[in-house]
């Protein structure tokens, strides 16, 4: 589906000097699964989200989709063949609607009950929401739900959601987790995830572990768990009495 | 009355009108008064001092829920339109006034409108007043717009202008002062975009005088290619007052925009704010916009249009 061959990405640090942020990631995404990227702060996930969507441009290596070198494409090519990616921190519009957004991701196919039913599905009231601006009266979490409902309301094939999961509050988090799984097994899509989130990671078919631009780890999420859950589970759980099989109770 | 083409548009793009409107109506064009209606309530009279050209609209006391259309459109190449036209809006009435110029010169002269409206909004009114200028045409003639609007918002009257220029219209300059009188309200939103070698130039002087005046004054800006706009708004407060001036602006290209919002407090009780910004279209705006589908022309245009709407 998806084929990252030998990418590498430099980035400049803004004064003077550069970094290596991607090395050498090969990397092939195969068509119906579900990944989940994870991995410390800083550690290239966004980077790669960024490069496969054609927002960065690798300095070495090429990427492929359904067989098709798609390198040099741009975010618009690549979005109309199929490939869409929801930001970790997403832009506000001054005057440009909820409505709007969501028209723009559907290509104008949406009628008036498929908007209701995408905001509902992020949990927000479509009564309260649809003709919001999306300007900065809206909060981080808001934000969020909005933009996976404008990915959701997308006809692509392959999403990336970048850290979902971030500034949602607890009560809503599983509502969303359960939603892109879900979504991710009724329609026949290629899922990137990154997220600390236990419940994507074990869902996940593949868990990869990125870090220093590299991917360090790959494979089921008893595998990868080892690695990463000094940093990410919950060190407070036995104190605050929460149950452990509760995998959205995380810091 | 018949109408050209030209005027239908003109007259669509300035005022919405597509038929004769419903209520009362002044059309003028070139110059000259062409169709005019009154209503049992809504009363429109030309002057009769030949120096001062133009109309009287009265609104009788009471009035709810009626419109007058007063839309001006030139047509002929280099005339130079001057108006006065005077509202008298009654106590407690509540009505909609749609104005606005369209110009479409074909010619190599210059094409200019300059309105002068005052606007007295009586004890308790409440008044809604459009204005949308529009230039349009293949001839090389300047099209020149410069409006005055001169408001008096009387004892807890409300008035609420929304000031629109998107489209061909050269050199503009605006000038609102207005006054507010007790427990008055006065909110204005003022919308403009300018390309090419347009000039644009608002001057804006709000005198809160009343106890409890209020004021929210939104300007909103896109400047493109090599036009120029310059900003200026004043917030006078001379009691206990409430007032509120934002400017926010758009830039592209090789466009300059200058503004200034300033606020003068006579009084210890008046309470004004100010914020303006200038900046360009973000990189993530448009990459997000990309990445559902969107080329970056689209991606400029639903940023500007939902700036602007
Ligand atoms: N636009 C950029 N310019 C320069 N450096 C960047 C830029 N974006 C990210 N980086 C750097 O690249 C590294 C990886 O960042 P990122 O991909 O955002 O990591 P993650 O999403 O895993 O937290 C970090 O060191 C970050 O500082
Ligand atoms: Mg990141």
């Amino acid at each position: 589906m998806l084929e990252l061959r030998s990418v590498s990405l430099t980035l400049g640090n803004g004064n003077g000097g550069s970094k290596e942020v991607l090395s050498q990631i090969d990397l092939t995404l195969e068509e119906g699964k579900f990944y989940a990227v994870t991995g410390p702060n800083g550690g290239g996930k966004t980077s790669l989200a960024k490069v496969i969507m054609g927002i960065y441009q690798p300095t070495a290596g090429r990427i492929y989709y359904k067989g098709e070198d798609i390198t040099d494409l741009s975010i618009t090519e690549r979005s109309r063949r199929g490939i869409t990616y929801a930001f970790q921190q997403p832009p506000r519009f001054k005057g440009v609607r909820v409505r709007d957004l969501l028209s723009i991701a559907a290509n104008n196919s949406l009628n008036e009950k498929d908007y209701h039913c995408l905001l509902h599905d992020v949990g927000l009231c479509p009564e309260d929401y649809l003709n919001r601006e999306i300007d900065s009266s809206l909060s981080g979490g808001e934000m969020k739900r909005i933009e996976i409902a404008s990915l959701l309301a997308r006809p692509a094939e392959v999403f990336i959601f970048d850290e979902p999961e971030a500034g949602v509050d607890l009560w809503t988090l599983r509502q969303l987790v359960m939603m892109i799984i879900e979504r991710h097994h009724q329609r026949h899509i290629t899922t990137v995830t990154i997220t600390h989130n236990e419940r994507f990671l074990s869902v996940a078919d593949e868990v990869l572990l990125l870090a220093e631009g590299q991917i360090k780890e790959r494979g089921k999420r008893d595998k990868v768990w080892p690695l990463i859950k000094d940093d990410i589970a919950c060190q407070w759980r036995q104190r605050c009495g929460g149950e452990a099989s509760d995998p959205d109770c995380y810091r | 009355m018949t109408l050209t083409a030209i005027d239908k548009q003109l007259l669509a793009s300035v005022a919405d009108l597509h038929e004769i409107p419903i209520g009362a109506y002044n059309i003028r064009k070139d110059g000259e008064g062409v169709a005019r209606q009154s209503t049992a309530n809504i009363q429109i009279l030309p002057k009769t001092d030949p120096n001062q050209p133009g109309i009287d609209i009265i609104v009788k006391p009471g009035t709810k829920n009626e419109s007058v259309h007063i839309p001006v459109i030139i047509t002929r190449t280099g005339m130079h339109d001057l108006v006065y036209n005077t509202f008298d809006i009654g106590e407690n009435a509540d009505v909609l006034v749609v104005a606005g110029c369209g110009i479409h010169n074909a010619g190599c002269d210059s094409s200019q409108h300059d309105g002068i409206h005052e606007i007295l909004v009586r004890r308790g009114a409440r008044l809604r007043y459009v204005e949308k200028h529009y230039g349009e045409g293949p001839g090389e003639g300047q099209r020149i717009l410069n409006p005055q609007t001169i408001l008096k918002i009387e004892e807890g009257a409300v008035a609420e202008l929304e000031l629109v220029q998107i489209k061909g219209v050269d050199s503009t300059r605006r000038i609102t002062r207005a006054e507010i009188h007790d427990r008055g309200s006065l909110r204005m939103v003022e919308k403009l975009l300018t390309h090419g070698q347009q000039t644009a130039e608002s001057v804006m002087e709000i005198f809160l005088i009343g106890k409890g005046a209020n004021a929210q004054i939104i300007a909103r800006s896109v400047a493109q290619d090599n036009s120029r706009q310059d900003f200026r708004a004043s917030l006078i407060g001379q009691n206990y007052c409430r007032g509120h001036v934002e400017c926010d602006s758009i830039i592209m290209d090789q466009a300059k925009i200058a503004a200034s919002p300033q606020l003068r407090a006579e009084h210890i009780e008046a309470e004004l704010t100010h914020e303006a910004a200038i900046g360009k279209i973000a990189g993530d705006q448009l990459i997000k916009l990309m990445t559902l589908g969107l080329t970056e022309k689209e991606a400029i245009d639903t940023i500007l249009n939902g700036f602007l709407s």
